[in-house]
């Protein structure tokens, strides 16, 4: 049975903001479908009982001291933005005609 | 001798005693990037005024009476995903041609306050993500030993600078072998500290839980001194251990293994293995006992399971860590007409920038965190890492260090596994449990394949915080087969 078809690859696409083009999703579909099936061997581990780790390290809240320290200049921040304005990122526009 | 053919510790004593300058050690380095460089493409940027200007401070300082560290004065190839301030940063990536940061990674500040001076900005697969460098933005870099070949990856312009003489020493990254499959395919030393153990500040992030930098040389010693020379607690880094660096220079020179234990993982080798890997990675052991060590097999049952679990849980990372690509900050804007939403544009640009694996790895990721899939996908893969974790600590329990080969396969030829994604992730096979597990590992050479003539690795485990083990059996290894072969693997490659 195949676990990713070709439209569960747009919806991916569509959720990974990637504007894929048609030829694109029959490739991937049957690539992400062979590693899909290859990944799930992680399911014949019994495991149940066994806690997940989502990490290497035994750490939690990690804090270093409050210290006032240079941050990045106004210049410095801006200095690979795509497009800019009054000291100020310029963007798309992010709210529809009607909002 | 040359001094392109000179090892980083001598050439950091040579600097110091001012029997040379560190401006005549960089200008042969650049000499020999001009010279082979268009046949390796080793390099994204070289930078030869900067690593003049570098090498002259150097000169300067010593001139002025100041003693400097072991590496003042030695070039050094850094890994194009540390950011460089004054030096572009592409990650291998068109989302970030032309990328110039406004700040310095840890590792680069320190390899700067060590006096290394900087040649230039190396390939790698496009955001750290494949075993080969084909997956970079800027075509691939080709391996000195045969050039039809890949140099492993990611790191695969670090492993081919070295190499190929264009540098004594570069930086990497290891998230699932991204250091030691290409030191072991390019006949160099390669190492994966101790997760923690190096500053991810200034490492454009793939999977964090994973991602390590880690030095490449052509000798253990020398891969030593680097790792020393840009390790150690970041305060910038929440994941950073608040910890002394292990002595791993201490080690490197002690090269001795009487009396230790050395674990055979049983679960590494048969299919998919090529006989004269398998042969080398034998005889290696042998020689470990013959030094003195005390070989025992040692069982890891989960170990087979951590390519499908590392194939969950580093793709789930990167979905989040690349979804900062958004076209607004920083980095490639297609498609902002006036028209269209931001939204629009973001995914317009990232479809544009990131080339196949990269988009690849992020829909897997999103898939196996979506709801629905999250337990069975993503959560399960989490049990297995605490499980493969477990294999460590138990077999640390009978042993010193455990060891395996590098790679299954020597280096295989451009091309072969280009757009076969599950084949490629095979070359990662006994490398990925190790970053499962956090602990530091080693590849150093052990040999030519039978077959095709091409060097093949020898993989050294540690536990978490025990580097100098690594560092201890990779010496000792290096020593007994230099002296045996009447000098190091690399003098056996072809001229270029």
């Amino acid at each position: 049975m195949s676990a990713i078809t070709r439209d569960e690859v747009a919806h991916l696409a569509r959720l990974s903001r990637l504007a894929l083009a048609d030829d694109e999703l029959d490739h991937f579909a049957a690539q992400l479908d062979q590693i899909v099936g290859a990944v799930a061997r992680v399911a014949e581990v019994a495991a149940d009982d066994i806690p997940p780790s989502s990490h290497a390290l035994p750490l939690t809240n990690v804090f270093r001291p409050d210290d006032v320290r240079p941050g990045l200049s106004p210049e410095g921040a801006l200095s690979g933005a795509p497009a800019v304005e009054d000291d100020r990122f310029r963007v798309p526009r992010i709210l529809g005609e009607e909002e | 001798m040359s001094l392109i053919r000179k090892t980083a510790a001598e050439l950091g004593a040579l600097v110091a005693s001012r029997e040379v300058t560190a401006v005549e050690v960089a200008q042969a380095h650049l000499d020999r990037i001009a010279e082979v460089d268009g046949q390796v493409n080793a390099f994204l940027h070289v930078d030869a005024e900067s690593a003049l200007a570098q090498a002259r401070a150097v000169d300067e300082r010593l001139a002025g009476g100041e003693t400097l560290g072991p590496l003042a004065g030695v070039p050094v190839a850094h890994k194009d995903v540390f950011t460089t301030t004054g030096m572009p940063t592409t990650a291998g990536s068109k989302i970030l041609e032309g990328w110039r940061p406004p700040y310095d990674a840890t590792v680069t500040r320190r390899l700067r306050e060590a006096g290394l001076v900087i040649l230039g900005k190396t390939n790698l697969d496009e955001f750290a993500m494949g075993s080969s460098t084909e997956n970079s933005a800027y075509g691939p870099t080709r391996n000195p030993w045969d050039l039809d070949r890949i140099p492993g990856g990611s790191s695969g312009g670090s492993s081919a600078a070295v190499s190929a003489y264009e540098a004594p020493l570069s930086t990497g990254t290891d998230t699932g072998g991204s250091i030691r499959q290409p030191a072991a395919v390019t006949g160099i030393v390669g190492m994966k500290p101790t997760y923690g153990g190096s500053s991810r500040y200034g490492l454009i992030a793939f999977a964090s839980s994973l991602d390590t930098p880690g030095p490449f040389a052509r000798n253990v010693l020398d891969a030593a001194l680097l790792h020393e020379a840009f390790s150690g607690h970041d305060p910038l880094d929440s994941t950073s251990i608040d910890a002394p660096v292990p002595p791993v220079v201490e080690a490197a020179r002690q090269a001795d293994v009487a009396g230790m234990r050395v674990g055979v993982v049983k679960e590494f080798g048969g299919e998919g293995y090529q006989p004269g890997v398998l042969a080398r990675f034998q005889e290696a052991v042998d020689l470990l006992e013959s030094l003195g060590a005390k070989v025992v097999e040692v069982s890891c049952p989960t170990f087979s399971y951590a390519l499908p679990a590392y194939y969950l849980i580093a793709p789930s990372e990167c979905s989040s860590n690349l979804a900062r690509f958004d076209a607004m900050r920083y980095g490639l804007r297609v498609g902002d007409d006036g028209t269209r939403s931001a939204e629009e544009v973001m995914a317009l640009t990232r479809a544009a920038g990131f080339g196949p694996e990269v988009k690849r790895r992020i829909m897997l990721g999103t898939y196996a965190l979506s709801s629905g899939y999250y337990d069975a996908y993503y959560g399960q893969a989490q049990k297995v890492r605490t499980l493969i974790m477990r294999d460590f600590e138990a077999a640390f329990q009978q042993v010193d260090v455990l060891v395996s080969p590098t790679t299954p396969t020597t280096a295989f030829p451009i091309g072969e596994r280009a757009d076969d994604p599950m084949a490629m992730y095979l070359a990662d096979l006994c490398t990925i449990p190790t970053n499962l597990a956090g602990n530091a590992a080693i590849s150093v050479p052990c040999g030519l394949a039978d077959e095709d003539g091409l060097p093949v690795g020898l993989q050294v485990m540690a536990p978490v915080l025990a580097d100098d083990r690594c560092y201890r059996v990779g010496a000792a290894v290096e020593k007994a087969y230099e002296s045996r072969w009447g000098g190091p693997l690399l003098s056996r490659a072809p001229a270029l």
